[in-house]
């Protein structure tokens, strides 16, 4: 499996400068396999993490290695395939789509590679399957789709490099919750069936319940929680002293415990938390979906 | 009961453009909003309900129907410009996007801008203005670069901008969908503070549930239509309806319904996470209570 | 780091220039330019250059600012210099090499335009973007015009344009940086290649940038009507200018310096350095 390994980076803005602010501090981090969440509020530092990871920022200090080789050493062609490898979904993709039609568009990338016609076709015809665009799509201009569907055409331009490493920033703002979905279990399915690390970066704790297999938690550029999604929302007092919002059940469940209602601290899916009470109340529960 | 908006049997078309077809973005949409209350419409992305904003603010003609705002019925055809501009300065609108509203580069420059159009005194406007800022808190960023401000605090600005024109309705059109977390805390508070407070009516359009919560009465709608009215309570009273439109309900509503669905004897519409805690807890007592007379409940 | 492009070269500060109406330092900077070009003589030019250190004593712009400001029309001078030291004939003919004459006239005419145009930008930065927010200086710049608009001319419509222009370039400079990021994300080489590789490579930036140029713009029209703008009959202004006796005092002594300039001129030193 790929590896990406943050080895004691930091990252100055304006350095040398009185203005020198620290927009991360000591980061030291292995990244690789599964869905990887990073949870922060607004200047948290993880969005100068994300574009630290494929290289379109250069740490202050510190080395970034992508499967064990710095990405910044010597020649440039290293930085340009870790970009491929690294593949980076920006906040709010939409604003980035320019062919006349969507195959082109999701061709991007591929053609950047230098590959063949054919492999191009196939590969946005997957990766389109992936973001779930039929292919009835593929010939439509992108500016005459709803802000969903570009999002996810968006997406499919970054699957279709095949990369080892998917991150993503705020993969979900903005859209309702059809969309929201959608473009979430687009991800996942990518995941699952490409074997590729999946690294999102939200604020959403809800949606990074549902999905991630890790969480880490940024504040101030530093990492302060960094485990199994259960072990970090287990610690909800914590992460709202740092300025995040559990979801609404946890919540729930800290006020059942009050009442001598115990389910546990790790509570923060519904399914879960219903399935909780339910054998509190020696019920089976009659729905079991998660 | 006082209605300071009226719709009525509202049809509203939008022209097919290449080889796309038309739409019917409203079909027969008819709801009233009463004075001084805080409605929120709630709805999918395509469900018709910034197509509603902007005929309210007079932005499109609409196909039939009517809105009537304070007595005016505002979709008539005899409506000249003067007239829409007399409304206009009844109707107040603060968008989605906090970037393409503001028109000035210093912030109180921006709050002043609706003044200066209504031609008032400098020295009424500069009243209004400090007020304005002082009421959604921004009084410290008053001579601030206003594209240098969070995303929370330029909607700020944006509804200092409004208020400053004492509109007695103000519509938010998605005007939280771009904003992190913290910034839509700040924005929702503002928002129920000018209501609660200076009983401004409040239309918010929205598709996120927690929002909609905190509203006098909601407008629920799918696919141009209205799909049901009620206070928060009516609404997600019923989530698979919810469901059914492409909505969330509250995670609490979720859990409950889920919970009496396994056979619980609780209520569902509760919003807050201490009042639902407390009405699992009184159900398993009674459960525990049923369990020892012998099972009645 | 960064360049503040809304505030422009703008140089925060208390001083007399910065408190002078924006109105009166448009006019200064116009006389000011007039009598650049009335010197005549090098007394002149030497009174120019007292006059210009003059006000950047009093702007309290730091020299370093000043002269970094300067550095961009470096070029531009020492081109102009160049074809006037090898384009203008005279009679003292100093060096001769082929086709090539260079006369004494010809060296004058090289220094003085030089000192010209350092001159009229030094001054003029600080009398205007030194000292004045674009903001400010756009409604000056209307003001002034106003009667302008009496002849139907939309005075109003363009300082609105420059308005909305000041606010809008930040937002599109940081725009254009991240659609850069997210195509370089998808593979996208700017560096490398002949021209026309590069302009190739431009497209995948200029049409998102011009997409979400045009919704801003039709999203700011609607904003704007929202807001009950109908251009600029009946608006009033919330910050009014007020030109007092600073500001006359401001305008008579560039006259002034204009007039000591013209006097300078007439008085023969002994020595001829006409141009």
């Amino acid at each position: 499996m790929a590896s990406l390994e943050l080895c004691g980076i930091n990252y100055i803005y304006n350095k040398g400068t009185p203005y020198e602010t620290y927009a991360l501090k000591d980061i030291n981090l292995k990244l690789g396999g599964g869905i990887t969440g990073i949870i922060g509020h607004t200047g948290s530092g993880k969005s100068t993490l994300v574009q630290l990871l494929n290289g379109l920022l250069r740490p202050t200090e510190g080395k970034l290695l992508l499967d064990d080789e710095d990405i910044w050493e010597k020649k440039t062609d290293r930085l340009r395939e870790a970009r491929f490898k690294v593949g980076l979904v920006m906040q709010y993709p939409e604003y980035q789509l320019f062919a006349s039609t969507v195959y082109e568009d999701i061709a991007f990338g591929p053609r950047n590679m230098g590959l063949s016609d054919e492999e191009i076709k196939e590969r946005v015809y997957a990766a389109a399957k992936f973001s779930m665009l039929s292919p009835e799509v593929m010939t439509r201009s992108p500016f005459e789709l709803s802000g969903g569907q570009k999002r996810r055409v968006a997406l499919a331009g970054i699957i279709a490099m095949n990369p080892k490493f998917l991150v993503l920033d705020e993969p979900a703002a903005g859209l309702d919750p059809g969309g929201r979905c959608g473009i979430l279990e687009g991800i996942c399915n990518f995941s699952q069936k490409s074997g590729a690390s999946v690294i999102i970066v939200s604020h959403s704790m809800e949606d990074m319940a549902a999905y991630c297999d890790r969480v880490i938690a940024m504040a101030s550029g530093k990492i302060v929680m960094d485990g199994s999604r259960s072990e970090v929302y287990g610690r909800a007092d914590e992460l709202i002293g740092i300025g995040l919002d559990v979801p609404q059940v946890t919540r729930i469940a800290s006020a059942l415990a009050e009442r001598g209602i115990d389910i546990g601290r790790d509570v923060y899916t519904v399914g879960y938390a219903a399935d909780m009470i339910c054998s509190a109340a020696n019920i089976q529960s009659s729905d079991k979906t998660n | 009961m006082d209605n300071i908006i009226e719709v009525k049997n509202l049809n509203y078309t939008y022209e097919g453009y290449g080889d796309m077809p038309p739409v019917k973005a409203l079909k027969d949409v008819s709801f009233n909003i009463e004075r001084g209350s805080f409605t929120v419409i709630l709805g999918h992305n395509g469900s018709g309900k910034s197509t509603l904003a902007s005929v309210m603010c007079m932005l499109s003609e609409v196909d039939s129907g009517e809105v009537i705002i304070d007595g005016r019925c505002v979709t008539d055809e005899s409506m000249t410009d003067e007239d829409i501009m007399d409304m206009r300065r009844r109707v107040g609108m603060v968008f989605q996007n906090p970037d393409n509203q503001l028109v000035a580069t210093i912030v109180e420059e921006d709050v002043a801008f609706g003044c200066e159009n209504l031609g008032m005194p400098s020295d009424e406007i500069r009243r209004r203005v400090d007020a304005a800022l002082e009421t959604v808190g921004m009084t410290k960023y008053a001579r601030h670069a206003a594209h240098k401000l969070s995303g929370g605090q330029k909607q700020r600005v944006a509804i200092a901008g409004v208020i400053a024109m004492k509109r007695e309705i103000i519509i938010f059109d998605e005007s939280t969908a771009m904003l992190d977390p913290m910034g839509r805390r700040e924005v929702l508070d503002t928002i129920e503070r000018l209501n609660k407070e200076d009983s401004i009516t409040v239309v918010l359009i929205t598709h996120h549930m927690e929002e909609a919560a905190r509203a006098d009465r909601i407008i629920v709608m799918n696919g141009g239509e209205v799909l049901c009215t009620g206070t928060p309570n009516e609404v997600f009273g019923d989530p698979e309806r919810m469901w059914a439109a492409g909505l969330d309900v509250p995670q609490s509503t979720e859990l409950l319904y889920k919970l009496k669905k396994a056979g619980f004897d609780v209520r569902i519409d509760i919003f807050d996470p201490y009042e639902c805690a407390r009405e699992i807890d009184h159900a398993m007592r009674r459960m525990r209570l049923g369990g020892e007379t012998g099972g009645k409940s | 780091m960064k360049i503040d492009i809304a505030l422009g070269q703008y140089c925060e500060g208390n001083s007399p220039l910065h408190r002078l109406d924006p109105r009166a330092k448009l006019i200064m900077s116009i006389l000011f330019i007039v009598a650049i070009f009335m010197a005549k003589n090098v007394f002149a030019f030497l009174f120019l250059i007292l006059f210009s250190v003059a006000l950047a004593a009093v702007s309290k712009v730091s020299p370093r600012v000043v002269l970094r400001g300067l550095k961009p029309i470096l070029f531009i001078a020492a081109f102009t210099a160049v074809i006037n030291l090898f384009f203008v004939r005279g009679e003292q003919l100093i060096f001769e090499f082929g086709f090539v004459k260079i006369y004494l006239e010809g060296i004058i005419n090289a220094v003085l335009i030089v000192v010209r145009i350092i001159i009229l930008l030094a001054a003029s930065s600080m009398l205007l973007t030194y000292t004045t927010t674009p903001l400010a200086l756009t409604d000056g710049l209307e003001q002034l015009l106003s009667p302008l608009a009496k002849l139907k001319i939309p005075v109003h419509d363009f300082s609105m344009m420059m308005t909305i222009a000041l606010r809008f370039i930040p937002t599109l400079v940081e725009e254009t940086e991240k659609i850069m990021n997210a195509q370089k994300a998808r593979g996208a080489d700017f560096t490398s290649g002949n021209i026309m590789k590069r302009v190739k490579a431009l497209v995948p930036i200029i049409i998102p940038l011009f997409v979400s140029a045009f919704r801003r713009a039709n999203e700011l029209a609607v904003a704007m009507e929202c807001r009950c703008y109908t251009g600029g009959e009946g608006r009033t202004r919330m910050n009014k200018l007020h030109a007092g006796m600073r500001d006359l005092f401001g305008i008579l002594i560039v006259i002034a310096a204009g007039v000591v300039i013209v006097l300078i001129n007439r008085v023969n030193f002994g020595f001829s350095l006409v141009m």
